[in-house]
């Protein structure tokens, strides 16, 4: 059974189990192995599957079996060393093809010649080596641009709800992101976490037809697949990102999804071990878990590349506090979180724009690089819009009568913000045409009000919705007729 | 009993994650020093059970194989303290990252050894004593220019005491030169040790009588703490607990940053990089890097360094201030730090205490705060009557999960601080920066500072201060009635306070961190920009009194230049705002009644 080759050693067999319990396997001896070592399991039928040591203690190690652990019995089964940590092939010619969520191709085409075998696990990138991100990406999404700018180098998660448009807005980042009159080469590198086939299907079937497919490396675990390969799928997806970015030169784009997926597979794992739960049975190092996947973006001085990472995940009930967003948000550079009222009311993108935040915003703004106001337009058009939601909920109770003149206006100019700068459904908007619709939209409000913006600039711009001539244009829309 | 060299080996039985177990070790300590396995890892002690001994691993243990040689080292876990720590970034356990970068490139690798403090650097050095002189620990034996504007003094170590045999003449020398030795022997260099988990001796603990000021108008004037306090800095997710902490840095009166990023994002620090080097310190006009030292432990960077992080931080500010400077500490975030004393204690199997947090978190978090303080540093200059003074003040940044604040860390850390900043997320929804929420905010040094603000503050602070406070819980209550009523209910007096309460929140509160003028506001600035407001509400009660109607009076385009008034710089800020208070006399003085 075992190979005939110099790695022998490595290859010899052992009849070590002693229990099973969930996807773990508890072996004997455990000092046979490192930690975070791949072993193949040869079950009886012949049938190989891989695991990982999660554990090792001197009378026994934890291993996680990859595929489950549905048909492993303890005497028919034996283990041996595969690799000292797990790996995925790295080489260029990863780009356009398709893996399983631990690097195996499935796209019938054969498997990589690999430049580089990395660990999964990868280290982290030293802080003084960090370039900090400063490149601006046009997402085309006035909420994002406007209020929420993206940068080469940044994590922005998307919170979602079940049902809410995230893939549509992560698909149209993806098609626009790379623009930007830069030459240097681009990619977007996706892992799949427990998504439903349909799901997979969109993603490769819009990044096809934008023109992008074969600029896509897919790590794809479906719902179906087995869930501790979640584990692994982002980790495969990041180091071949990192490697296309510093290694190669490539600006890459990571979309994850769906991050709640993988969290429950730790979970799944923690329970398996029996470890102390955390909030919502959730594994007390979730934090530092996910961390060393959102930790993976950002930009090295001296390389040209960058990798930007955009995790998806549904807020469990719409609720931003639980633990997995709200550790998410800890860690990620600001959130962009999708809003179902406003979904209902057929706005698209649906951003629910007060709680969403871009950390790095300052970087990609201002002289140079859109315009030197730009961070006070945004502040201005934000509390307005703050302003006008309080009045609203105001309104709900105390009824209009009861409002100020001037609480009207910031009411007309709340109804006015999400109608035309939030819903602009699939066209795509350069941020000057964003920044004409929020200057036409400050006209509902009186100059007096817009403190936040330097008095010059008010000046130049300002034109009471009154004076305008043409206050409210139809916007584009790329769907209507179909 | 004597222990041979050889006693000291064990070897590797568990590996748990950061956590190990070695077997067969005997005369280790706890918290003693281990390297663990063929990469020598370092680890730290944290239980002992007979032979078997359990440490806390500061690098990843992946790839350890059982059976790997465990050797103590006999010493706990150190910093090095002398010329060369400003200005330089460093990991939780004190190796440089400039060094650790030469050494395996951007991604940073295990096993790696790097000493603190440059071995090669000279240093000017001029000698304060000489031979003959009777020191003790604390005393300065000479002095090193280690930036342009910062004098490092070599201090003897605490606990040491002797008559000087030889000192070095003034000139050029290297950290590990011997620069004096004393009538016993002992050697002194210009850097000496000192274990982090153990406070460095003071002779006295002073109360605190002047202000440490952010430049934060909200901070300065409704929540100012004193040098050598202590504050947190909770807030969920987005509420901006990180450009408050950044701020304090760039412009705080402070002499000395020590900025410890415990659990906290790379590109963050990245951006502190970048930044600071650029920036001017307030204090000397020399780079604001020169005043700080950067402790970075970023998320992916391993979990036990974290506890280190802080420890060495607040370590590396303790010896600043016993050379008498003002220092201050900031940690974001204590709340990663809980956390990995969550994970280990979980490791260790103990019994939880609330929210799984091990039982002795309070106890670990009020030790650190209570390295905080207004002192006299130890010395023999204390029996003169110009003792040396220091202070360390301390901001802790606190993440409490879902921004709920009843959780352990937040509650605990409140109990042991002296002032409560509480950022709010729906205030930086409105991008109301610093989102700080003045209903739930507190500081218990006003009271002590009081003397300082009448001496130094713009005459008839304390009592617009007191005004302001007032007007905005006046303004709570109003808007309980508003809720239930409309604001068309309220009465002329009433809605005037409604509408200064907004000027106080939108002018005064807010604070912009990105703008040139407005991202440092000295007292005269944040004094004058009160006032203007609240003249501006006496005046309208007048006119009130004249029976003139309140739409005619906020019809008077003043809000908006007083507003404007955040755009001037703080020069010759006080002459503009004297003219704008006759304008608003004028102006609503003159209005009459129809």
């Amino acid at each position: 059974m075992s190979q005939t080759n110099t790695s022998e050693m490595l290859h010899k067999e052992y009849w070590d189990l002693t229990y099973i319990s969930g996807p773990l396997v508890f072996l004997k001896n455990g000092d046979r192995f490192p930690t975070g070592a791949i072993l193949d399991v040869h079950l009886a039928t012949g049938e190989v599957r891989q695991g990982q040591i999660l554990e090792a203690t001197k009378t026994h190690a934890v291993l996680q079996l990859l595929q489950g652990t549905r048909g492993v019995d303890i005497q028919g089964t034996s283990v041996s060393l595969k690799a000292d940590a797990a790996r995925v092939a790295c080489s260029v010619d990863v780009i356009g093809r398709r893996f399983n969520g631990t690097g195996i191709p499935i796209d019938g085409l054969p498997p990589i010649v690999p430049e580089k075998e990395l660990e999964i696990v990868g280290s982290a990138i030293n802080p003084v080596s960090r370039n900090a991100p400063n490149d601006f990406i046009e997402t085309g999404i006035s909420t994002i641009d406007g209020f929420n700018t993206l940068v080469r180098g940044q994590k922005l998660p998307i919170f979602l709800g079940s049902g809410l448009p995230g893939n549509e807005i992560a698909n149209m980042i993806v098609q626009n992101a790379g623009t930007k009159g830069d030459d240097t080469p681009f990619v977007t590198v996706f892992a799949a976490m427990g998504i439903t086939a349909r799901e997979t299907q969109y993603f490769l079937r819009s990044f096809e037809e934008g023109g992008k497919g074969s600029q896509v490396v897919a790590f794809i675990n479906q719902a179906d697949d087995p869930a501790i390969e979640r584990l692994f799928a982002p980790r495969c997806a990041l180091t071949v990102a990192e490697y296309l970015a510093f290694e190669k030169g490539y600006q890459v784009l990571v979309v994850l999804t769906d991050l709640t997926n993988y969290c429950d597979a730790l979970r799944q794992i923690s329970s398996a071990r029996e470890e102390i739960p955390g909030r919502r049975g959730y594994p007390g190092y979730m934090y530092t878990d996910l961390s060393s996947i959102y930790e993976r973006a950002g930009r090295i001085h001296g390389k040209p590349g960058s990798v930007t990472q955009i995790p998806m995940l549904t807020m469990p009930d719409d609720d931003i506090t639980h633990p997995i967003p709200d550790l998410t948000g800890y860690i990620t550079e600001g959130q962009i979180v999708l809003s179902r009222p406003l979904h209902r009311q057929g706005i698209f993108p649906p951003v629910d724009l007060l709680p969403c935040l871009s950390r790095l915003m300052n970087n990609g703004i201002g002289k140079n690089r859109t315009q030197p106001w730009h961070r006070e337009w945004s502040n201005q058009l934000y509390a307005a819009y703050a302003e006008g939601q309080r009045i609203k909920k105001l309104m709900a109770i105390v009824g209009e009568d009861a409002l100020t003149e001037q609480d009207k206006k910031y009411l007309r100019f709340s109804n006015a913000f999400e109608a035309q700068m939030i819903g602009q459904q699939f066209e795509r908007r350069t941020i000057e045409e964003t920044f004409k619709i929020g200057w036409r939209l400050l006209g509902h409000l009186p100059k007096s009000e817009l403190t936040r913006i330097k008095r010059e600039v008010v000046d130049e711009f300002y034109v009471a919705i009154e004076d305008q001539s043409d206050p409210t244009p139809p916007i584009k829309t790329q769907i209507e007729n179909a | 009993m004597a222990v041979t060299e050889q006693q000291k080996v064990g070897t590797l039985v568990r590996i748990s994650g950061p956590m190990i177990e070695a077997d067969g070790m005997h005369g280790v300590t706890m918290g003693e020093i281990l390297r663990v396995g063929k990469l020598g890892l370092m680890g730290e002690v944290i239980r002992i059970e007979g032979e078997k001994v359990y440490a806390q691993v500061f690098e990843s243990t992946e790839g350890m194989f059982l059976g790997e040689e465990v050797v103590a080292t006999g010493v706990p876990l150190s910093v090095e303290l002398g010329p060369g720590l400003l200005g330089a970034t460093f990991d939780g356990i004190q190796r440089p990252l400039i060094t650790l970068q030469q050494s395996s490139g951007d991604f940073i690798g295990r096993g790696l050894t790097a000493v603190a403090l440059d071995r090669t650097r000279k240093w000017q050095f001029t000698p304060t004593v000489k031979a003959g002189d009777a020191v003790q620990g604390g005393d300065i034996i000479g002095t090193v220019p280690e930036t342009k504007a910062i004098e490092h003094k070599i201090l003897v170590p605490p606990g040491v005491k002797g008559v000087i045999a030889t000192i070095a003449a003034a000139g050029e020398y290297v950290v590990e030169d011997v620069i004096a030795t004393l009538q016993d022997g002992a050697p002194l260099k210009l850097y000496h040790k000192s274990p982090v988990k153990q406070p460095r001796p003071v002779h006295k603990v002073l109360p605190p009588t002047e202000p440490f000021l952010t430049r934060q108008r909200v901070l300065d004037m409704l929540f100012p703490i004193a040098k050598g306090g202590s504050a947190i800095v909770p807030g969920g997710f987005g509420a901006g607990k990180t450009v408050v902490e950044q701020s304090m840095s760039k412009y705080s009166n402070a002499q000395i940053i020590v900025y410890v990023g415990c659990g906290e994002r790379g590109n963050e620090m990245a951006e502190v990089l970048t930044e600071f080097p650029e920036l001017i310190d307030p204090n000397t006009g020399d780079s604001l890097m020169n005043r700080t030292i950067l402790v970075v432990n970023t998320s992916n960077m391993p979990v036990a360094a974290r506890d280190a992080s802080v420890y060495t931080g607040i370590t590396l500010a303790e010896y600043y201030r016993d050379q008498g400077y003002d220092v201050a500490l900031m940690a974001d975030s204590t709340s990663r730090w809980a956390e990995a004393l969550r994970e280990i204690s979980s490791r260790l199997e103990e019994m939880p205490g609330e929210e799984g947090y091990p039982t002795y978190l309070s106890e670990r978090i009020a030790a650190f705060y209570e390295r905080c303080g207004n002192v006299i540093t130890i010395g023999s200059h204390t029996s003169t009557d110009t003792p040396r003074k220091g202070s360390l003040t301390a901001v802790g940044a606190v993440s409490p999960p879902g921004g709920d604040f009843s959780e352990p860390v937040t509650q605990t850390s409140m109990r042991v601080s002296g002032a409560l900043w509480a950022l709010d997320a729906a205030l930086a929804y409105r991008r109301h920066y610093p989102s700080l929420n003045w209903n739930k905010s507190y500081s218990l040094y006003f009271d002590g500072l009081k003397g300082w603000f009448d001496e130094n503050a713009p005459q008839g602070w304390i009592m617009r201060r007191q005004q302001a406070a007032t007007l905005l819980q006046r303004e709570t209550e109003l808007q309980d009635i508003v809720q239930l009523v409309g604001p068309d209910a309220l009465q002329d007096q009433e809605r005037l306070i409604l509408e200064v309460a907004r000027m106080i929140r939108e002018i005064f509160l807010q604070q912009s961190a990105f703008s040139e003028n407005d991202a440092a506001c000295q007292l005269p600035k944040t004094f004058g920009l009160l006032e203007m407001i609240l003249v501006y509400k006496e005046e309208c009660e007048r006119a009130i009194h004249r029976e003139i109607a309140l739409n005619r009076i906020t019809a008077v385009p003043l809000r908006e230049d007083i507003a404007r008034m955040k755009e001037e710089p703080n020069d010759g800020f006080t002459e503009k705002k004297d003219a704008m208070l006759e304008k608003i006399k004028q102006v609503l003085g003159g209005l009459e009644a129809k």
